[in-house]
């Protein structure tokens, strides 16, 4: 009962923020948007029982991307968004072609993936820390270290890029 | 049904004795620290200035709220929100004790377990960030703008030693959980040593304790590394445009944060409630340290250095007597001594940080991001591969 009315309340934070997100003119309101949007998913993992799913979206999408978006932002002092002259076509079409997206969406999802169980809050147990390290260092080793060398070169790349600018 | 109760009960419990600690701890820090420079410190509300947290808080409140015209107004009004509760929220997770149980009901000491605990600390660490970023930004003003990019950048790079040196205990306890590693820190090596994460075999967190508290320091935004609020470059950095109820909010979330870093430091490195030598003698340490304090309270009212002091020392010697006899009765020592040892500990740690300010100058903020990149993030990375190495062949 709580279970389902928290997923009401987040899942509509969340959809209420991604709009949010778009609509604001001004990026700081929008970046706070989009923590708004991560918060509530985080929420949502955690009514699902995966725990530290929850705690890692919150560290590393909630904390540290999202920081260091606000930090551009804030350095760059960007101010409001001026709205672009709106060409006739997005004037007219936009509306329409956006709902066809989305159902066009909706059908394939729906047609490509099985039927569904309904999700019940609290029965799965997969999600501990335990769990996903058991699964990173058995059947997803190879995916793991593949990343793990790739996000290395990235910082690599960072740091070369960054000696670069300082001579 | 019961489960409610008894979680209402604990969450008011919990949360009077914080708000009280974080108004008294103010008036602690400018106590010791007027010791420190030989002066008395807050001396007129009340007797020994006991009133003066309360004063303050009155003054805080009517004090008028002013509106700066320039500022982003809505964000402006939530940062010191935002500041105030993620600053107040992590102390939910907290355990001060063992199990208990009370009337027939079993229950911890603790508003409640998560198992991800830690990770919890972390999150709520990196998001808080916020709130002193947005107040910086929307205040819209030079200085305040030039504290909270400080404070974000040294928050964001002290975050990285911090988050490897808490792996370390982690290693240690295998656990995340506040409450397993706690637990897993009981006991005692020959009879004598603590099971303590500083002494714990295979390798002793001795110097991951170090660093860590190194690092809680600049994640607190606490001399030696208040460059946020460094007041003569910045006027009083990110809050320069806030005053009353606001800036209150920031206050108390910067004492909050104290709290909470210090009893992260207990759980993970100082063995949580668990006393420093083994049950049948330390059960009597609080009796001791009370009588104690007490003696020195009647000691001080014989040779009193002003005149009222033979009236108020009394008082004290006799509300500490009665301390130590409450912890002397069987029926509360069961609660009372986890708890005695959880916050002496803790207020050791605080102690430490004021002790830090009284003694320390301030970095230059070139210094603070060079110590916090070339020192003690490569000492971080070199313990936590000398504790992972040794926990995987012994």
């Amino acid at each position: 009962m709580i279970d389902t009315i928290l997923f009401i309340i987040f899942a509509i934070l969340a959809i209420v923020s991604g709009f949010n997100l778009v609509l604001q003119k001004h990026p700081i309101s929008s970046a706070l948007s989009l923590i708004g949007v991560m918060g509530s998913l985080a929420v949502l993992y955690l009514l699902l029982g995966a725990e530290f799913l929850a705690m890692a979206q919150m560290i590393v999408y909630g904390g540290a991307v999202m920081v260091l978006f606000v930090l551009v932002i804030m350095l760059l002092n960007a101010g409001r968004e001026k709205g672009s002259t709106k060409s006739w076509f997005a004037q007219i079409a936009g509306l329409p072609l956006l709902l066809c997206l989305v159902a066009l969406l909706g059908f394939l999802i729906r047609a490509i993936l099985p039927p569904l169980r309904s999700v019940e809050f609290g029965s799965w147990v997969g999600g501990t820390a335990e769990h996903i390290g058991q699964l990173l260092f058995t059947t997803y080793l190879l995916p793991f270290e593949v990343i793990s060398i790739l996000i290395l070169i990235a910082i690599l790349g960072a740091v070369v890029l960054a000696r670069k600018e300082l001579d | 049904m019961n489960f409610f109760i008894v979680s209402v009960i604990k969450i008011v419990l919990v949360f009077a004795v914080f708000m009280t600690t974080l108004a008294y701890l103010q008036w602690v820090e400018r106590k010791v620290l007027a010791h420190i420079q030989s002066r008395t410190g807050p001396l007129r509300v009340g007797p020994h200035g006991l009133m003066q947290p309360l004063a303050d808080v009155f003054k805080l409140l009517t004090k008028e709220d002013l509106l700066p015209p320039y500022v982003n107004k809505f964000f402006y009004l939530l940062a010191p929100f935002i500041a105030v509760c993620l600053a107040l929220i992590s102390i939910s997770i907290i355990p001060f004790g063992p199990e208990i149980e009370v009337g027939g009901t079993r229950t911890y000491m603790q508003i409640s377990d998560v198992n991800v605990g830690i990770l919890f600390i972390l999150a709520i660490s990196s998001v808080s960030v916020y709130g002193v970023a947005l107040a910086g930004w929307s205040s819209n003003n030079k200085y305040s703008l030039m504290g909270a990019l400080r404070s974000s950048a040294q928050m964001i790079s002290y975050e990285l030693p911090l988050t490897l040196v808490i792996v370390c205990p982690l290693l240690l306890a295998n656990h995340l959980s506040l409450r397993a590693i706690s637990d897993s820190q009981a006991g005692y090596y020959l009879g004598f040593i603590p099971r303590w994460s500083i002494f714990q075999m295979p390798f002793p967190q001795i110097f991951g304790f170090l660093i860590f508290m190194v690092a809680a320091f600049a994640e607190t935004n606490r001399l030696p590394f208040d460059l946020p609020e460094a007041e003569n470059e910045l006027v009083a950095g990110f809050h320069t445009e806030y005053s009353s109820m606001k800036f209150a909010c920031f206050f108390m979330s910067e004492y909050a944060n104290m709290v909470t870093i210090t009893c992260v430091a207990t759980l993970l490195f100082l063995g949580g409630w668990h006393p420093l030598f083994p049950a049948p003698y330390s059960n009597w340490v609080a009796t001791a340290v009370l009588l104690f304090i007490a003696i020195a309270c009647f000691f001080q009212a014989m040779r009193p250095a002003r005149k009222r002091d033979q009236y108020t020392f009394p008082f004290f010697g006799i509300g500490f007597l009665i301390l130590a006899a409450l912890w002397t009765v069987p029926s509360f020592q069961f609660i009372l001594i986890p708890i005695f040892w959880f916050a002496g500990k803790v207020a050791f740690l605080l102690f430490t940080y004021i002790w830090v300010r009284g003694t320390l100058p301030r970095f230059r903020y070139d210094q603070l991001m060079h110590f916090a990149w070339t020192f003690l993030f490569p000492c971080a990375l070199l313990n936590l591969l000398l504790t992972a190495l040794f926990v995987a062949v012994f």
